[in-house]
């Protein structure tokens, strides 16, 4: 499979975002959507998508470094508008905090609609012990105390299944939410102001030359999607991902050869609070504000649906879909008000008309040539 | 009826019983599987035989008595510990993770002998891309032995293939970490004589590489039953009323009545 019908594709996406991102007035956005909502089903009839897909399996390395550099195209072209600049790192990560949901929802089929509270576990973890603590060292305890914080669910999750364990999920969501509302020394609904990160002496919020200080939030935001993105790939192309896959499909089957249902399942649910823990320490500092209104329930949907969106169990459909769902709203203006109507007809609509999202999770390739 | 102890029992349940609320699924079962030995089982739809097979591989609950495999309890094992100690089926209506591969569903049979730990899974690539070769060309052989075409697609997914081959495949899956006991669910469900035939050519093919083994058989199919097995236990009703070679459970009155009915 020739390496050339991948990269054209990152790059026609690329030029579409940069496009998207430019449009000005309401009547450009509204004609750059309706191009992609009608020629991305045409592509699709004609197998485009399908061969995009299939070339970026085949060479990964290829589909990364081109994936590197048309977001460097973008950041060359936006590099002083703090709008575009914030968009993107939100992008990056929400895509850290989805990869985790991926693994959680899409290969151990450990639903978590409470994504939204193991940001904010990783928020207010940045914002008491930002002033404190090296950055580097508050992501990763955003990131453990997230998963310690989960590990309260999973007793209650191991003992149910499919819309039982959902329901245990969005209860802990809205309780997280009051819990932190109710919580005058985690600053109640005011919330709390979050120090800007500082990476081993590197002030993130003060710019570089004529760069928004956002883009420094882009580096980081890529480093972590990029790590996040390989981790997650190594477990799905191992044995883990197999007994992950295998406990989604038939526990009994997965229990009957030998497959340890409860750990799979916990390491799942760990795995991808960990990430989400992180995203959530990381956007924390640099929005430079928490307050628990940031952790709805709708918050969680959003997380939901750019897993569904994106294809479930498919790495490349989350960045992608997070890219939809977090800068088509913010374009829309009259959308604005409305965009949780906008999310929930999303999810309604793909798992109607394509349940098996934008780009469909390939078949397990353990060591791809 | 009484059979010399050439060799131990692998497999002896005694006064084995399963109870749903109040129906008794299986009733004071006794049963001895000698080690290399194939035995059939058979019966009445609704008489116990694959509620046994749930027992052993600890599906099921025991609600009393006894499975000895090879001198440990099975009755209060988990089906993991049960599968690790060389128990492993198929089910009657093929229980395969239909959008995974043939590779993924023959290696999830092989759980046992892979490396599960996190940290080589993650980071330590090379030494699992030697236990992936390894295990590929393991796979390739044992799914060769019975169908060389589907041995040449091991990265379809098990969805694309027939009823035929999806049966292969979860024989496979239960052969593949060389059990010492197989337990077939009906393999012949849902396929014609012909290839019912051929399957079991190629499953005494690949148990005449493997001493030892032995298996216990769910089948309606006779011709099945009457080829492969060395003696057969019949069930009705959650209990055995038969037992012994093919013909003398076939003479039974007992049995004919089970079947047929009484006039």
């Amino acid at each position: 499979m020739s390496v050339l019908p991948g990269i054209a594709s990152i790059a026609a996406m690329a030029l579409y975002a940069a496009f998207f991102l430019h449009a000005e007035s309401q009547a450009q956005v509204l004609g750059l959507l309706a191009l992609a909502v009608v020629g991305v089903p045409v592509l699709a009839r004609a197998g485009w998508v399908a061969r995009t897909a299939t070339s970026l399996e085949a060479h990964p390395l290829a589909a990364r470094s081109a994936s590197v550099a048309a977001l460097a195209a973008i950041i060359a072209l936006f590099h002083d508008q703090h709008f575009v600049m914030l968009m993107l790192a939100s992008v990056l990560l929400y895509s850290v905090a989805c990869l985790g949901l991926t693994v959680q929802f899409g290969y151990a089929g450990v639903v978590n609609f409470a994504g939204a509270a193991f940001l904010g576990v990783g928020g207010y973890t940045a914002a008491v012990l930002g002033p404190h603590v090296p950055h580097a060292l508050v992501l990763l305890i955003g990131g453990l105390l997230a998963a310690l914080v989960g590990s309260i669910l999973i007793l209650p999750i191991l003992r149910t299944r499919g819309h039982y364990a959902a329901l245990i999920t969005v209860a802990f969501g809205i309780l997280f939410r009051t819990f932190v509302e109710v919580n005058d020394a985690l600053g109640g609904p005011q919330g709390l102001q979050v120090k800007g990160m500082n990476l081993f002496g590197w002030e993130l919020n003060s710019p570089l030359k004529d760069l928004s200080f956002y883009a420094n939030y882009v580096f980081v935001g890529l480093a972590l999607a990029a790590a996040a993105f390989v981790l997650v790939r190594r477990l799905e192309r191992s044995w883990v991902g197999l007994n992950l896959d295998a406990v989604r499909l038939d526990e009994t089957a997965a229990a009957v050869f030998g497959i340890d249902v409860a750990r799979w399942k916990i390491l799942a649910f760990t795995f991808g609070n960990f990430f989400a823990g992180i995203a959530g320490a990381a956007y924390a500092m640099m929005t430079g504000f928490i307050a628990p209104n940031s952790f709805t329930f709708g918050d969680s949907l959003i997380l939901v649906s750019i897993v569904l969106l994106g294809g479930l169990g498919s790495a490349w459909g989350v960045p992608l879909a997070a890219g939809i769902v977090l800068i088509v709203p913010e374009k829309l203006q009259a959308l604005q008000e409305y965009r949780f109507l906008l999310y929930a007809m999303l999810v309604i609509a793909i798992l109607l008309v394509r349940p098996q999202g934008l780009i469909a999770r390939p078949a397990r390739q353990y060591f791809p040539r | 009826m009484s059979f010399p102890k050439m060799s131990e029992a692998l497999l002896s349940c005694s006064g084995l019983s399963v109870r749903f609320g109040g129906l008794v699924a299986l009733d004071a079962l006794d049963l001895e599987v000698r080690s290399g030995a194939i035995v059939g089982l058979i019966g009445p739809n609704g008489s116990g035989k694959t509620t046994l097979f749930n027992v052993i591989t600890g599906v099921y609950r025991a609600a009393g008595g006894r499975a000895q495999f090879s001198g440990q309890d099975l009755t209060g094992m988990t089906p993991q510990r049960i599968y690790a100690a060389g128990v492993t089926r198929t089910f009657q209506r093929s229980r395969l993770a239909l959008p995974l591969s043939v590779f993924d569903n023959v290696m999830i049979g092989n759980h046992r002998l892979l490396n599960h730990g996190l940290w080589f899974n993650l980071f330590r690539r090379s030494g699992l891309r030697r236990e992936f070769e390894r295990n590929l060309a393991k796979a390739h052989a044992l799914v060769a032995t019975f169908s060389a075409p589907l041995a040449e697609r091991m990265f379809d997914a098990a969805g694309a293939f027939s009823m035929i081959d999806r049966r292969r495949i979860e024989i496979c899956r239960a052969l593949v970490s060389e059990p010492r006991l197989l337990l077939l669910d009906e393999p012949s469900a849902g396929m014609t004589h012909e290839e019912t035939r051929e399957l079991m050519d190629d499953l005494l093919a690949v148990r005449s590489r493997l001493p030892g083994l032995s298996i216990v058989i769910i089948e309606h199919e006779m011709n099945v039953i009457e080829r492969v097995c060395e003696r057969c236990a019949v069930l009705n009703y959650g209990r055995k009323i038969a037992e012994g070679s093919y013909a003398q459970v076939a003479a039974d009155r007992q049995v004919q009545i089970a079947y047929l009915g009484t006039e």
